[in-house]
C-alpha cells in the first residue's frame, strides 16, 4: 500500500539533496514534525520556506527566543488592553475572546488551510519549553480556560523545527519527531547552490573559489569553519573586487569574510605560508 | 519485521523506543521505503536515531544486519567471474531511470538465482542477465533502484555500502572531541537549580502585571524564587606521571569547566596519583592547602569531580607513608583519605580517562578497582560525563 505523498521537490531558489527531500516527505506523511540539525548556515532555515513554495503553502515562522515561553506560542490573553478598555471605554469588555491573541502555534492550528509552521531554534529556549508543547503538538488542539473555547487543527500543520545543538532536546520530545542532519554540501552541490544565488558568475572564478573553500575547511583546528552562507558571501565579494581566479588560491583575498575568529586566521594564514606563499599584504584583511 | 535489527540498535548503543519503533513500522506499512533498502536506511534512521551522535553506531548495526543482503552466499561465486570486465559507468536520463521497475527484495533475491540456474556465460551491458553496466537490477556499475550489487565498486551508492562508510564517525559521544562537547554535558548540571527552593523574593513582573489587570487595576504583586545557579563544584585533578599522558583530555574538561559560568563557584585542586592529606593549587605541585581545610570550607551539596587514571602501586591507596613523593609522609591512608572524601561529599563522580573497555585489564586494574568502591567511575568523555552528570544529581 502507498500513499500519496504531497510531494516535496525543491524549488528553483533551494538546492536540496535526495535524502532530506526524503525525510521531508516522510514527515508529511506520517504527521510528525520534522527536526533539522546541521552546521549553521547550512540552510536550516530557508528550508521551511522552500517547502511552503513548493507545496504552495502558506508560511508562518515562530522565532524562538532565550525568554520564549510554550504559553506564548498558543495565545495570550490581554489583560492590560483589557482593563485599558474598562477604565475608559472602548470595546466589549465582557467578551473576553476579544482580548485573546493567539500566538504563531496557535495561528498556525486555528488557520483553515493546510500551513508549514516553522519553529526556528528551538534550542535558545528554556530546557523544559519543548516537553511544554508535547500535548499540543501530538494532538494539534489546545484548550482556552478562559474562553472556555478548544482550538483544534482541521488540517494537521506540517511542522518543521531547527536546531542549533545549543542544548540538548528532551527525550520525549525528540520520540515524536522525525529527525534530519543536514550534512555540509561537498563540491558539487555547492557548485550548484553558488549558481542558484549568482548564476553570473564566472565559472572560473567559482571554481577557484570552491578550491580554496574546501581548502580552508579541511584546516584542522579551525575554531569556527565557514559554512555555505560565508562561501556566498565570499563569492559575491570577490566577483565585486574583480578579483583575477588565477590568483585566488595563492592569496586569498578578503579572507574576512570567510573566518570570523582571530585565531582562524592566524590559523590559515601560517598555513599559507607554510606553502610558500604569499599574502598580498594587510589591505586586504580588512576583518579580523 | 525486521526486530532483531531493533535488539542490534540497542545492543550497539542507539537509544530506540518502542514508539519509534512503532512509527517506522507505520512507515512500512504506509510504502514509505519504496521496496528499496537505500530509502529503509534513510527512513528508518530519521525516525530511530535522534541525533548525528549516534548515526556512526546505527550505521555500524545496520552494516552488521544488512550486509548478508549485499552479497549473497556462495551462489555468487561464478556470477563473479562473469563480473570481472568493467564499463564506463551507466547514465541515464530521469525518465529511463522511472521506466525501470522497482523490485521487492525476495522477489530480487529469487529472479536472482533463477538467472544464475539459466545464464550461461558472461554479459555486460545488457538489461537482464547478471553483468557489468546496464540495467539488470543484477551485477555491478549498472542502475537499477532496486538492484542487488554484486562485487565491483558501486557507483550509485548502495545503502549498505552508504553505512560502511561510516561517514558519521566524528559525531561519536564516546570518542574524544572538542571543549565544546565536554561543555554541552556540564550543562546539564543547570537542571540542579531549578525553583525547588530559596525564598520567593524576586519580583515578578509579567506576573504582576497580568494578576493586576485582572484585578480591576488594584496592585496585586507576584512574587517567585529567584532563578540562580546555587551549585558549587570542587574539581580534583590528576597531574604528573601517569597521568600526563591524558593532559590533552583533561584540559578540555578544564576549559570546559571553566567556560560553563553558570555554577556558582568552582574550584580546581590538584594532586598526585592519590589525594593525602595536601590538595595542590597549581598543576605543578607546588603551593598546597590541607585536605582538611577544604572539607571544612565545602558543605555536602557542593558536587566533587575527581579526574585521574586511578592507576597506581596498590601501596599508594593502602599502605601507611605509601605516598609517591618519598620527601612526604602520610600518617593516614590514600584509601583513607578518599573514603573520607566521598563520606563528606556524597554527590561524587571519579573520571578516568583510559577508555572504560580496558580497566579490568590495564596496568592498574588493582587500584582501579579499589577505587570503584569508593567511587562511582565514568570514562572521561562527553558522554561518561554525561553519565556522571546523572549521578552527580542524585547521592551515590
Amino acid at each position: 500500500m502507498t500513499v500519496k505523498l504531497a510531494e516535496f521537490q525543491g524549488t528553483n531558489d533551494y538546492i536540496v539533496a535526495e535524502n532530506l527531500k526524503n525525510s521531508v516527505n516522510v514527515a508529511i506523511a506520517l504527521g510528525r514534525p520534522l527536526l533539522i540539525k546541521g552546521e549553521p548556515g547550512t540552510g536550516k532555515t530557508m528550508l521551511a520556506k522552500s517547502i511552503a513554495s513548493s507545496l504552495g503553502l502558506k508560511h508562518i515562522i515562530w522565532n524562538i527566543k532565550s525568554t520564549t515561553k510554550a504559553q506564548e506560542g498558543l495565545y495570550v490573553y490581554d489583560t492590560v488592553q483589557r482593563l485599558y478598555d474598562s477604565q475608559f471605554g472602548g470595546c466589549n469588555v465582557s467578551d473576553i475572546k476579544e482580548y485573546i491573541r493567539l500566538g504563531k502555534l496557535g495561528e498556525a492550528m486555528a488557520s483553515n488551510e493546510k500551513v508549514v509552521l516553522v519553529i526556528d531554534e528551538i534550542d535558545k529556549a528554556d530546557i523544559e519549553f519543548p516537553n511544554d508543547l508535547l500535548w499540543e503538538l501530538d494532538m494539534m488542539s489546545f484548550f482556552i480556560p478562559e474562553t472556555r473555547e478548544t482550538i483544534t487543527a482541521q488540517q494537521r500543520p506540517i511542522i518543521i523545527i531547527t536546531s542549533n545543538a545549543e542544548k540538548e532536546l528532551p527525550d520525549a520530545f525528540l520520540r515524536r519527531c522525525i529527525f534530519h542532519y543536514i550534512d555540509f554540501p561537498d563540491a558539487e552541490m555547492m557548485r550548484d547552490i553558488v549558481k542558484v544565488h549568482y548564476p553570473n558568475l564566472e565559472e572560473q572564478l567559482v571554481q577557484q573559489a570552491l578550491q580554496a573553500f574546501y581548502k580552508i575547511r579541511n584546516i584542522s583546528g579551525l575554531l569556527k569553519r565557514p559554512s555555505t552562507s560565508e562561501l556566498l558571501d565570499w563569492v559575491q565579494v570577490l566577483a565585486l573586487g574583480g578579483i583575477q581566479p588565477d590568483k585566488l588560491s595563492s592569496e586569498l583575498p578578503f579572507l574576512g569574510t570567510l573566518l570570523k575568529k582571530n585565531q582562524d586566521f592566524d590559523n590559515v594564514l601560517q598555513y599559507l605560508s607554510q606553502r610558500g606563499t604569499k599574502q598580498r599584504g594587510s589591505s586586504t584583511l580588512w576583518r579580523g | 519485521m525486521f526486530t532483531n535489527f531493533y535488539y542490534l540498535l540497542k545492543s550497539e548503543g542507539v537509544p530506540v523506543s518502542l514508539t519509534e519503533w512503532m512509527t517506522l513500522m507505520e512507515a512500512l506499512a504506509k510504502g514509505l521505503a519504496f521496496s528499496s533498502l537505500t530509502s529503509f536506511y534513510y527512513l528508518a534512521r530519521a525516525i530511530l536515531v535522534k541525533s548525528e551522535a549516534h548515526f556512526d553506531r546505527y550505521d555500524l548495526a545496520f552494516t552488521k544486519y544488512f550486509t548478508g543482503i549485499e552479497t549473497t552466499e556462495d551462489l555468487l561465486e561464478q556470477a563473479l567471474d562473469w563480473l570481472t570486465t568493467n564499463l564506463p559507468p551507466l547514465e541515464l536520463s530521469s525518465e529511463e531511470r522511472a521506466m525501470l521497475s522497482r523490485l521487492d527484495l525476495d522477489e530480487l533475491r529469487r529472479q536472482l538465482e533463477d538467472r544464475l540456474k539459466t545464464q550461461d556465460g558472461e554479459h555486460h551491458g545488457g538489461s537482464h542477465w547478471i553483468g557489468t553496466g546496464g540495467t539488470s537490477p543484477f551485477g555491478h556499475s549498472g542502475y537499477h533502484p532496486s538492484g542487488l550489487r554484486i562485487e565491483g565498486n558501486s557507483r550509485n551508492l548502495s545503502a549498505v555500502k552508504v553505512a560502511a562508510k561510516r561517514q558519521y564517525r566524528d559525531f561519536r559521544g564516546d570518542q574524544l572531541d572538542g571543549v565544546r562537547q565536554f561543555e554541552m554535558a556540564l550543562r546539564k548540571l543547570r537542571q540542579l537549580s531549578t525553583r525547588a527552593d530559596g525564598p520567593k523574593n524576586d519580583l515578578n513582573l509579567d506576573g504582576t502585571i497580568n494578576a493586576t489587570s485582572q484585578n480591576a487595576g488594584m496592585l496585586k504583586l507576584v512574587w517567585e524564587r529567584p532563578r540562580r545557579n546555587m551549585l558549587k563544584i570542587i574539581v580534583l585533578m590528576d597531574s604528573g606521571g601517569s597521568a600526563n599522558r591524558y593532559m590533552q583530555i583533561c584540559s578540555r574538561l578544564f576549559a570546559a569547566t571553566h567556560r560553563t559560568s553558570h555554577f556558582k563557584d568552582v574550584k580546581f585542586y590538584y594532586f598526585h596519583n592519590c589525594i593525602y592529606d595536601r590538595l595542590y593549587t597549581t598543576p605543578e605541585l607546588k603551593d598546597w592547602v590541607k585536605t582538611e581545610e577544604v572539607l571544612k570550607s565545602y558543605t555536602a551539596d557542593c558536587r566533587l569531580i575527581i579526574t585521574g587514571d586511578a592507576s597506581m602501586a596498590p601501596s599508594e591507596l593502602t599502605m601507611v607513608g605509601g605516598i609517591i613523593n618519598w620527601r612526604e609522609h602520610n600518617e593516614e591512608t590514600g584509601l583513607f583519605w578518599l573514603q573520607r572524601l566521598a563520606k563528606h561529599f556524597p554527590y561524587s563522580v571519579w573520571l578516568n580517562p583510559i577508555q572504560s573497555d580496558y580497566w579490568e585489564q590495564t596496568l592498574g586494574d588493582y587500584t582501579i578497582a579499589l577505587i570503584r568502591e569508593i567511587f562511582p567511575m565514568f570514562q572521561l568523555s562527553p558522554e561518561g560525563l554525561e553519565q556522571s552528570v546523572k549521578k552527580l544529581m542524585n547521592k551515590s
